[in-house]
């Protein structure tokens, strides 16, 4: 017998390597969540990339269509419960787009300052997480101190830390007062030099770099392809950033820019968010230098809560009041709607198919972690196993909304 | 050394010191779940919404190092399951299996809603609560509970910890 596998005097003859199959979750630290990946290796190199999603889903879209526009809303929070201000926020824009309601200008101000406390909240959990992953823990540490700065806010402003529902279809819960504008102004004022501390600790370090550098390339015209968007796209250099290109809020009142990356990899996703940390910074002090006084509810009695002031002294507005409390909106206009907005992972969007009633026949949410999820193959696929650990943390995915 | 005629001094229920002798006489029951209660070590293990609030209570802001609990990755090491979040059917295999990893004794604790009763997730894809199909200590309720709660959650099951009866021994 001869053993022609092993080497027989020829060079070019390998010992015949098998691939070993690995599942990787969905119990697992470094998968943010419910996710599992089944890796085919080849030694430590990644052959093939297999995410199986499905761990969270909840029925959130199904659960939407037996509840009426009002209801829906705080099951929003829950789909990216990191950022769930952004996302009631989305919400809210593409419901009353659907209405048809012009919301006041204060609560556009409003808006746009909680927006974008939540997208440094968000930013603040990523780089926690994804370093610890990557093996700096001190920088875990440190930004959840500046996160629950925001969340203390945040409780102040609402009453809850994590899963908010402050916005309401056609305004907001309740009117923000100056103390509290005057805190989000200091915190403002320090966090920058917050932001430097977090850089010194990892912006040059060597395995930081090591681990970042190169790591999970997608070119511009690949992450395009593959739908993707937030930071994950900018970060290949595509200027993409919806909140430029459509409007809501008031984003094209302040002073911003879209900031991209260069080279598509691990480093520059993680770049492109720190400068977002600066940018939201910025816009959250112009909206607090500009904010004017106002109402912060639009006057669309069919659809949006009177003021109490005036329940409690007007016939007319007490009925809207009661029927809206008690059996919500009764009517929307008919048809097919699809409204996004930029939230912290990237564009969110939802799609509306309304027969007219006061709940939507369909509810269907884009989410950009689904998308990111769907593109982590291309990403790793070829490098490195250890690699993976920065690749899922650099797409920033949440699977509670990538699942629903 | 106990010197003779030296009178037992009894500084906590059930637990006595010798005076001068260096020693403290107590039963085992009390030294395995006095140890044991003070060094709770629960699985990173995240499911949804509560583990936000989970990594914070394990953060710098409210410190959960203080209580002896320290995070650890692997069901073997770890002696408490937090059931963090929405608990789907097709997760629920999975914790059941991470659940039997674990050694001997386990705890088991339900963080928010949806882990205690379904919460506001009636639907057709989620378990109705974790305590169909783990024996769930301690339940700690809130959408998703603060920090405080499960720091609560904590001390009850320490509590729990400290009335355990003959919970030590391979021929009990």
């Amino acid at each position: 017998m001869e053993d022609t596998n092993i080497d027989s005097g020829n060079k070019n003859s390998r010992i015949a390597a098998k691939e070993l199959t690995l599942s990787m979750g969905p119990q697992h630290p470094a998968t943010h969540g419910v996710l599992r990946l089944v890796l085919d290796l080849d030694g430590e190199t990644i052959v093939k990339c297999t995410p199986y999603v499905g761990y969270l889903h909840r029925g959130v879209e199904k659960l939407a269509e037996n509840r009426n526009y009002m209801q829906v809303l705080p099951l929003t929070d829950r789909l990216d419960y990191i950022s769930s201000m952004s996302n009631n926020l989305g919400y809210c824009v593409a419901v009353e787009k659907l209405f048809g309601i012009e919301v006041p200008e204060r609560t556009e101000y409003i808006r746009t300052i909680v927006g974008e406390m939540s997208r440094i909240a968000n930013h603040l959990l990523w780089l926690a997480t994804h370093a610890l992953d990557v093996g700096a823990m001190t920088v875990f540490l440190y930004c959840f101190r500046e996160r629950e700065a925001i969340l203390d806010l945040f409780e102040r402003l609402c009453g809850a830390r994590l899963t908010v529902t402050y916005p309401r279809i056609g305004g907001l819960k309740n009117d923000v007062d100056s103390k509290w504008l005057q805190d989000v102004y200091a915190f403002t004022t320090e966090f920058p030099m917050r932001i430097e501390q977090y850089e010194t600790l990892i912006n040059k370090n060597r395995i930081w770099l090591q681990r970042t550098k190169g790591i999970g390339v997608i070119s511009a015209q690949e992450a395009i392809n593959w739908g993707m968007s937030g930071p994950a796209l900018r970060g290949s250099g595509v200027p993409y950033d919806v909140r430029k290109v459509t409007r809501y809020g008031v984003y094209d009142k302040v002073k911003w820019e879209v900031c991209v990356g260069k080279n598509g990899d691990v480093y520059d996703r993680y770049r492109v968010r720190m400068d977002e940390f600066r940018q939201s910074n910025n816009i959250i002090r112009q909206c607090i230098d500009q904010i004017p006084e106002g109402p912060i509810m639009a006057d669309a009695p069919k659809y949006t809560l009177p003021a109490k002031d005036k329940v409690l002294t007007d016939m007319e507005h007490l009925i809207h009041h009661f029927v809206l409390i008690t059996k919500g909106p009764q009517t929307a206009p008919e048809g097919e709607l699809y409204v996004a907005t930029e939230v912290p992972k990237g564009e969110l969007g939802f799609f509306f198919v309304s027969d007219g009633t006061g709940k939507p026949y369909r509810m269907r949410v884009r989410s950009p972690s689904f998308v990111h999820v769907s593109a982590l193959p291309t990403l790793c696929e070829g490098e490195l196993i250890a690699d993976i650990i920065a690749n899922i943390g650099s797409i920033d995915i949440v699977l509670g909304e990538c699942d629903r | 050394m106990i010197i003779p005629g030296t009178e037992l001094v009894e500084v906590a229920e059930g637990t006595k010191i010798v005076p001068g002798g260096n020693t403290i006489i107590t039963t085992v029951d009390k030294l395995v779940n006095w140890s044991r209660k003070s060094s709770i070590w629960p699985m990173t293990f995240g499911l949804a919404c509560c583990a936000i609030e989970m990594m914070a209570c394990g953060s710098s802001h409210y410190d959960f190092d203080r209580f002896g609990v320290v995070f650890r990755a692997s069901p073997r090491q770890a002696d408490v399951i937090i059931l963090a979040g929405t608990i789907t059917k097709k997760m629920a295999p999975v914790i059941r299996r991470v659940y039997d990893q674990m050694p001997e004794p386990r705890y088991v604790i339900a963080m928010g809603s949806c882990a205690c009763s379904g919460g506001i997730f009636n639907t057709y894809a989620v378990v109705q609560g974790g305590d169909t199909f783990l024996p769930v200590d301690v339940y700690v309720p809130g959408c998703p509970p603060r920090p405080e709660a499960l720091f609560q959650g904590i001390m009850k099951l320490q509590e729990k910890i400290e009335k355990e009866y003959f919970r030590w021994s391979p021929w009990r």
